[in-house]
């Protein structure tokens, strides 16, 4: 094999692990957007707080990365319902201009808060050791943990399809998505679906939050400084769809390695281009609702 | 779909519409207190200059979002573009610095036409999109082509000559604070003949009922292309100040963050009333900049406390309470005698 092949397929294989991440904290975000019509600004924010809180959990109380997720997601879940419950209350029935401007300040009060707790450091979990080192097979060598992180997301995506294409409550979500008066009228609650859902789609934001700390590092500003790309991937895969913002994310954090590798300075410029075209092509989105 | 719907009822419009052509006293007491300023606080007409700046910076981005209804997050690609401009010109051909200003919107209008004419075709989060896409090409732009734009290092080393040949920039902003002051009247009034106008009022009929505006035959993408021009050049003149007073122009004005804070001011002051961008802008800027002041690490909880506080009790921003106590004052004057 080339060396530019090789070089290829550990880009491929980087940009799919990236892209995977992406998935994770988008997929919450484009079900609030595009179902529940609450424009979440603080949606990468609990990425961050399940990041800090799988941190803490590490440090303090000796936890190791894997089972400090599970502690990541349930806390983030807890904390996401709560404002679900009380902050976000208040915004539901204000305008779009009054949601952004509600969620921003609260992404300011995450930001502020952690860099009180936490410090302004920048922080990477310690992947666990026995996914440390290189894999390398015919000449491609990649890290053990991105092999290990595309196979987690790959099984969260199964996860996730599963829950909403065949089980009870994701018939119930669904139908709540697709008619919200016709479902309350079939006896669905559909503000607690809605709940259930917000604080899922957050969780596994955290889940994201923890296993990409090696691409996307904690640090307090964390919260606003992924936000733009992870709004992408939304708008790019279309609001409220998760095979959308799954391909999507795939599409990006592919395009996104390939650039930075290949133009150092201007990659971005490479992956912004192609955004515009895309949503010039598609203006609704690859995978829109109708 | 539109994200970003701010229908109000139609009476309220019309009403507005009407009463819009009249002077009253907002007017007096919003001039009074910036002229009031010059004498009052001379030691901080540095942060009164960048207040001023960044109104005529809201008051272009209220045109857009407030009035046309184009959601858009890519007003810093005028604000830079202007300021970019503006120091080219002086740097290669003269330090005038009102020939400056005219630089700095043609500019940018330049800008506003040919993305307006891309992107104006999609509404909601795809056009937040497209036009965030369009400000950072132009920001990896400015970045990598370093002969033209100085990379990261940006524009400076030039010189501004005086105003009129008369008026210099001093190191106190006395002479900046004015000028800003004079070129956001100046803004101002074109802003409002424009949005009480024939043309101003089809706008905000599209931002109302896009549908029924085309039925009736009004040109939907002729109009918002217009306005988003008219919306660029005026942030082009915003940045085109900024250059020429701080005499520095660097990539950070083209980033989104220039953006956001100015559509933070706007909504904190109340959208599609002019007057919303100027208390709003003021405050967001002034209290950033005191927050930061008194504590540089934690300001930004200060600042999301009062964001949360302002969408719970203060919806229409600003511009809405004041509206809400003249009228309970009106009516009780009408009920009174």
């Amino acid at each position: 094999m080339g060396a530019s092949l090789t070089t290829a397929a550990a880009l491929t294989i980087n940009g799919i692990s990236f892209g995977m991440i992406l998935f994770l904290i988008s997929s919450g975000l484009t079900v609030t957007l595009g179902v529940m019509r609450l424009v979440n600004l603080a949606h990468c924010g609990f990425a961050m707080i399940g990041g800090y809180i799988a941190m803490a959990t590490v440090d303090y109380l000796g936890f190791g990365l894997l089972t400090a997720l599970p502690a990541a997601i349930i806390g983030t879940m807890i904390v996401a319902a709560l404002i679900e419950r009380t902050l976000f209350r208040w915004v539901y029935g204000v305008s779009e201009l009054g949601q952004i401007l509600m969620t921003v300040g609260l992404a300011f009060v995450m930001v502020a808060t952690c860099n009180i707790v936490f410090g302004s450091l920048l922080h990477a979990l310690p992947v666990p050791s026995w996914l440390t080192g290189n894999l390398e097979y015919a000449g491609v060598v990649v890290s053990a943990y991105r092999i290990f992180l595309v196979g987690v997301s790959v099984l969260i995506a199964i996860g996730i399809w599963y829950m909403v294409e065949r089980t009870d409550f994701g018939a119930r979500l669904r139908a709540a998505v697709d008619n919200p008066r016709m479902a309350r009228c079939a006896g669905i609650n559909v503000r607690q679906i809605f709940s259930i859902t917000f604080a899922a789609g957050c969780g596994l934001a955290a889940a994201g939050g923890v296993l990409g700390t090696q691409m996307l590092p904690l640090e307090p500003y964390y919260a606003l400084s992924h936000l733009i790309l992870v709004l992408i991937v939304v708008a790019v895969g279309g609001l409220g769809s998760l095979k959308g913002s799954f391909v999507a994310a795939l599409v990006i954090g592919v395009i996104d390695t390939y650039g930075r590798y290949l133009l150092p300075t201007g990659g971005g410029f490479v992956m912004y281009a192609l955004v515009l075209v895309l949503l010039l092509a598609r203006p609704q989105g690859l995978f829109a609702r109708t | 779909m539109a994200i970003l719907s701010r229908s109000r009822p139609v009476s309220g419009t019309m009403r507005e519409a009407f009463a819009a052509h009249r002077v009253n006293w907002i007017d007096f007491a919003i001039w009074a207190v910036a002229i009031a300023a010059y004498f009052l606080v001379p030691t901080y007409l540095s942060l009164g200059t960048t207040v001023l700046i960044m109104i005529l910076f809201t008051l272009s981005l209220d045109l857009a979002v407030g009035y046309g209804g184009i959601d858009t997050l890519g007003q810093g690609a005028f604000f830079g573009v202007g300021g970019y401009a503006a120091a080219y010109w002086a740097l290669n051909v003269t330090s005038e610095p009102i020939s400056g200003l005219f630089i700095g919107a043609i500019a940018a209008a330049i800008v506003g036409v040919l993305s307006g004419a891309l992107i104006l075709r999609t509404r909601g989060l795809t056009l937040i999109m497209l036009t965030l896409a369009i400000t950072s090409m132009l920001q990896e732009f400015a970045v990598t082509a370093r002969s033209i734009t100085g990379g990261d290092d940006g524009l400076t080393g030039y010189k501004i000559a005086p105003i009129l040949g008369l008026f210099h920039f001093d190191i106190f902003f006395h002479a900046a604070y004015l000028y800003a002051l004079a070129v956001l009247a100046v803004c101002f009034v074109i802003c409002r003949i424009v949005v009480n106008s024939p043309f101003g009022l089809t706008v905000r009929g599209i931002r109302e009922n896009p549908v029924r505006m085309r039925l009736l035959g009004v040109p939907i993408r002729t109009r918002l292309i217009g306005l988003y021009t008219l919306s660029g050049a005026i942030a082009g003149v915003a940045g085109a100040i900024s250059a020429q007073v701080t005499g520095l122009v660097g990539t950070d004005t083209l980033t989104f963050l220039v953006s956001g804070n100015a559509l933070i001011g706007l909504i904190l002051g109340g959208f599609g009333r002019l007057y919303g961008a100027f208390l709003g802008a003021a405050l967001f800027t002034i209290f950033s900049d005191r927050a930061a002041a008194i504590n540089p690490f934690h300001w930004l909880l200060g600042l999301g406390v009062l964001l949360i506080l302002a969408v719970r009790f203060a919806p229409d921003g600003i511009i809405g309470i004041i509206e809400r106590l003249q009228a309970a004052f009106t009516n009780r004057r009408r009920i009174e005698p």
